[in-house]
């Protein structure tokens, strides 16, 4: 499918994401001005406060958003009932947004009112000018295009980070930029980052249009007065629809995933389970990205999402390697429920786990069945793998101690582009996962771990103990998914979303229809 | 011109900046109400300090300085340095608001209605001789360096203050422009009978314009006489200025 093609079947969706993000960009641009302007006029007046207030602004801009909002998601913070920080959704990303917006604006502000001519403010102040009418009336009308140069590149900073804030449910064109990395899909990806990139172009040249008509001098006393009314009216309302639109969801079930196709689709199956048995309305909240989903589950910001076995043990609770199935599963339920008061329900009968990929053709040359037989030939080949896999405690490291692995070259790259690297020969081993659609499309042959040395992933909801004793009917209900999706089977459902680019929500319909669930 | 009563007292007063260097020494000098003082005196001498000690821009370390008998840290700035008009090089203009505005600064300040700051403004343009009409609405950047200058003297007369502090106003003029606007300057203060305080480096400005010279030199006041008294004078100083004075000194004789 062309881009072209995809944008005109998609027109209505693209209107909605580029509208979040816009939302996104204006709101965070427009709360870092208020904060941003004033603190810089303040560091003017006390310049010993420079230093640390544009040192930590020059800190924010460098910590990684998915970092920050690990940080922010467990916050909860709330000012008159009204929940100001903390949380998945549009609010913790239009705060991450605001603390990376905020040092160009105050840097900006600071200087260009620092440049004023000190002839002129002396002419202000010998008139008999106060503080603060020479700063109305002198200092911000001649410093206004610098502090608008440091607004433009805010906003365009916003527009570019905005599409991350699809990692936590805030929307915008990241969903399709994450949507299309996950799915090896170049025109996804292409649909969000094309709109984005215009977005910021379009920002960028608005501004340098205003702050030029701005240097020329026209009109800028009245203009500023206004400007400075009209924002803060905009902002508020644009506050108010935040945080009373986007953080009230009491009353429904909210379902979450993390940021992959495979958890998407089981995300559906739980969504569409609830709402098929019981009379509860469900929101769901997808695409949280790294392991925010877990904290948003603490959080109590969702009620369930379907979490690995193997995750929960190494990469939540932090504990060593264990390979009995059944031993992960009853350790996990026993601390979750000590640790966090979440209980894990039935699984849904697939594991997924690290699968060792290679090339049909090199399985079939090579005679290649396990992890073994690969292990004797590594040294001439490059190997491909995820963050992921590198940095876990049942990954690389142990896995290459295990089997006696030595690669010619590693490397690391994003693990859904492990696959087209490993299809298109740059690399020669992949480690990906055992559901994955891709492994029949690219025609890859997953290795045996002969050695076991892979923990069990076994897919299980895990919900709040406080949503099932509220609502005790969610319980019988999840009971029906037990031990209904095989590997297989799971691999065909990603495929028809990875590979048909069907809608996650259909295919799990479809799904829940066959086994005679949904009636 | 001078009616006898004292507009601006220096007494005993020195400046030091906070590092212990001594700005001005020790300075005696009383203003009368309707004279022109004109500080003269070298790049550093201490001219522009002077100045500022009288708006209270900085406080003196030492001595006091009295506005209308009163001392000036006893006065609210504010208050004083909108009884004290104020004009510097031709930068001292707001390049943001037009000449009307420029002009209109103090007494939007001071809460006068706007047709009454338009019809002042516009007085005051024709009063420097340019047509109301032409420029009211031009900024300082579309103006030549003399009309600026003509402004700025313009809107430190705005809200009619008894005290006009003038900082090398015409320094960056060209010659003949120079004089041009030194000549206008002149009659209008007959006309305006004002307190001035004038402070130039360029001895024929001086001559032109001075009721009575201020001669500084390093922070210290080296002679305070009649244009005249200072061609008399033997003091090296003021030898050195009166030589540079001949090609000038028929403008000073004639005016």
């Amino acid at each position: 499918m062309s881009l072209a093609e995809f944008l005109s079947r998609n027109v209505g969706e693209l209107v909605t994401l580029t509208l979040e993000h816009l939302f996104l960009v204006g709101v965070s641009t427009g709360i870092a001005i208020l904060i941003g302007v004033p603190l810089g006029i303040l560091l003017t007046r006390k310049p010993a406060l420079s230093k640390p207030v544009l040192g930590f602004a020059n800190i924010m801009q460098t910590v990684p958003s998915l970092a920050l909002f690990g940080f922010l998601i467990p916050l909860n913070i709330y000012l008159f009932h009204v929940k100001i920080l903390g949380g998945i959704g549009a609010r913790t990303a239009i705060v991450a947004l605001v603390l990376y917006a905020l040092l160009p604006i105050i840097r900006n502000t600071f200087t260009g009112i620092r440049s004023v001519d000190p002839a002129i403010r002396d002419a202000g102040r010998g008139m008999g000018m106060t503080d603060r009418q020479l700063l109305f009336q002198v200092e911000l009308p001649l410093a206004l295009g610098v502090i608008i140069a440091g607004v433009r590149v805010a906003t365009v900073i916003c527009v570019g980070t905005a599409t991350i804030a699809a990692a936590i449910d805030a929307g915008g064109l990241g969903r399709y930029i994450f949507r299309g990395l996950r799915a090896n899909d170049n025109v996804l990806i292409l649909a969000g980052a094309v709109p984005a990139a215009l977005i910021a172009i379009a920002a960028d040249l608005a501004l340098g249009y205003f702050e030029r008509t701005v240097q020329l001098g026209r009109r800028t006393r009245v203009s500023a007065k206004k400007m400075i009314i009209a924002s803060v009216a905009v902002l508020s309302a644009a506050m108010v629809i935040v945080y009373f639109a986007v953080g009230g969801s009491s009353g429904r079930i909210a379902v979450g995933s993390k940021d992959f196709t495979e958890q998407v689709i089981v995300g559906e199956i739980l969504a569409q389970t609830i709402e098929n048995k019981t009379r509860l309305q469900v929101t769901r909240r997808f695409d949280l990205g790294g392991n925010l989903a877990h904290e948003a589950l603490v959080a109590g910001e969702i009620d369930t999402y379907v979490e690995y076995t193997g995750t929960a043990l190494l990469a939540i609770l932090k504990s060593q390697p264990i390979t009995d199935p059944a031993e992960v599963l009853r350790r996990v339920k026993k601390d979750y429920a000590e640790r966090f008061q979440l209980e894990w329900t039935e699984p849904l009968g697939f594991n997924n786990t690290f699968a060792v990929l290679v090339r049909g053709e090199d399985a079939n040359k090579f005679n290649l069945k396990t992890i073994s037989d690969a292990a004797k030939i590594s040294p001439q080949w490059r190997a491909g793998f995820g963050q992921d896999f590198m940095s876990r405690a049942d990954g690389y490291p142990g896995f290459a101690r295990t089997y006696g692995f030595h690669f010619s070259e590693i490397r690391e790259m994003d693990l859904s582009l492990t696959y087209r690297a490993l299809a298109e020969k740059q690399v020669d081993l992949i480690a990906g996962n055992s559901t994955d659609g891709l492994i029949s499309r690219y025609h890859l042959v997953q290795l045996e771990d002969d050695r076991h040395y892979f923990p069990p992933y076994d897919a299980v909801p895990v919900i709040r103990r406080a949503t099932l004793e509220s609502h005790p009917e969610i319980r019988a209900a999840l009971r029906q998914l037990g031990g209904i999706l095989s590997v297989p089977e799971m691999r065909k459902l990603n495929d028809a979303v990875d590979g048909e680019k069907r809608p996650a929500r259909e295919v799990a319909h479809e799904f829940l229809e066959t086994k005679g669930i949904l009636r | 011109m001078s009616n006898g009563d004292t507009a601006i007292e220096f007494r005993d007063v020195s400046f030091a900046l906070p590092d212990g260097k001594t700005l001005l020494a020790n300075l005696n000098l009383q203003v009368q109400q309707g004279e022109t003082l004109v500080l003269l005196g070298r790049s550093g001498s201490g001219k522009t300090t002077t100045m500022k000690l009288i708006n209270r821009l900085i406080d003196p370390t030492a001595g006091e300085v009295r506005v209308e008998r009163k001392p000036t840290v006893n006065w609210d700035p504010i208050r004083l340095r909108r009884r004290i008009g104020y004009v510097i090089q031709e930068i001292g203009l707001f390049p943001h608001l037009t000449v009307e505005e420029n002009i209109g600064v103090v007494p939007r300040l001071e809460g006068w209605t706007p047709e009454r700051i338009r019809d002042r403004a516009h007085a005051l343009l024709s009063l420097v001789g340019l047509e109301a009409d032409r420029f009211a609405a031009r900024f300082p950047r579309e103006l030549s360096g003399g009309q600026r200058q003509r402004i700025g003297v313009a809107r430190a007369l705005a809200a009619d203050p008894p005290i006009i502090l003038l900082d090398e106003p015409f320094g960056a003029l060209d010659p003949i422009t120079r004089r041009e606007i030194q000549r206008e300057f002149k009659s209008l203060q007959r006309e305006l009978n004002k307190t001035m305080i004038f402070v130039t480096h360029d001895i024929a400005e001086a001559f032109v314009l001075g009721t009575r010279i201020a001669l500084l030199k390093d922070g210290q006041l080296v002679l305070l006489d009649v244009p005249a008294g200072l061609l008399r004078s033997t003091h090296p100083e003021a030898r050195a200025f009166a030589e540079s004075l001949y090609d000038a000194q028929s403008i000073g004789s004639s005016a």
